[in-house]
């Protein structure tokens, strides 16, 4: 039966998480669109659409058939390397380690690469500005795809993650189109950081469901699991901030 | 072909950015499992043991990358 407990983590796991990647996909599609015209902008981003939605069509009446253990257990297992990778990752930007990313440079690059190619009068321009928007929708929409099936499978969950990424999409969408700009002062690595906590806390939660491991207070233990990777994801921020006295 | 290529590379990439993070979360996992499967104990003790083996490879990760 769905809980609060479990809903509301996956909803806005999944809410934030999607803001990250539509944001991502958006400066590219908009920079096409700018660059190269709405036409191959706007074919590019549907059929990337179309792919994820038969991406969607295919692993649908897989997941049914797998046995709901078995199911929980590799998906907490790809849920712990995906949601770890993204905690660990988004420490080290907030430790000053790595670069933030940025979506004006973004945005810089892929409207430098098209005015390059319309300076040497490449024929085709069109199919590659919309293969451009195409790449961007499929690789960001690859990763909502997972986290909406990840969070949302093991508990019968899907249609509330789903709807989590859904409401993301039109919030940027809505956004973007407004402001017709890249979306720079998203906080995009404190969505990141917070996302990988809940991921990670889904991939403890999923792994021990699928070894078998009866969590104390059932789905309430998410939250619990979430507590902890913040305070040690927090921690581990402040530590990297002084690698001399860690090599010491 | 490239784009199709890209698009594996790049799933393949949101599960494996440091291998050796990925390997040592798989081996954190492996162990849970070897201690279920032949001690027969799947109590509260094996999601501690998760949870902070998880925890653990992330310190580790993260100081190694600090470092750097």
């Amino acid at each position: 039966m769905m809980t609060w407990a479990t809903a509301a983590p996956a909803i806005s796991a999944t809410f934030l998480a999607s803001i990250v990647e539509v944001v991502e996909a958006f400066t590219i599609v908009l920079a096409v669109g700018t660059v190269q015209g709405w036409r191959p902008a706007l074919a590019g981003t549907a059929a990337g659409l179309g792919v994820l939605g038969l991406l969607v069509l295919a692993l649908g009446p897989v997941l049914d058939k797998v046995p709901i253990q078995s199911l929980q257990l590799v998906i907490g297992i790809l849920l712990l390397l995906f949601g770890l990778r993204w905690l660990r990752k988004a420490i080290l930007r907030a430790a000053g380690i790595i670069a933030l990313h940025d979506e004006e440079q973004a945005f810089a690059k892929e409207t430098s690469l098209l005015q390059d190619a319309a300076r040497k009068r490449i024929s085709h321009l069109d199919w590659i500005a919309g293969l451009a928007a195409f790449k961007a929708v499929v690789l960001e929409g690859v990763e909502v795809v997972f986290i909406v099936i990840a969070v949302g499978a093991g508990r019968g969950l899907l249609w509330p993650a789903a709807l989590g990424a859904l409401a993301a999409c039109i919030l940027v969408l809505v956004i973007g189109i407004a402001v017709h700009k890249p979306l720079s002062r998203v906080p995009e690595n404190t969505l990141k950081f917070g996302v990988g906590v809940m991921l990670s806390a889904f991939g403890v939660f999923w792994t021990g469901e699928g070894l078998g491991v009866e969590w104390p207070g059932h789905d309430a233990a998410i939250l619990v699991l979430a507590a902890i990777f913040l305070s040690a994801g927090l921690a581990l921020i402040s530590l990297a901030r002084r690698p001399v006295e860690i090599a010491r | 072909m490239t784009v199709l290529r890209l698009i594996f590379d790049e799933f393949v990439g949101l599960f494996v950015d440091d291998e050796q993070l990925a390997l040592s979360i798989l081996a954190v996992v492996a162990g849970c499992w070897l201690v279920v499967h032949y001690v027969h104990d799947n109590s509260i003790t094996i999601g501690l043991l998760l949870l902070f083996g998880c925890l653990g490879v992330l310190m580790a990760s993260v100081v190694k990358g600090a470092r750097r």
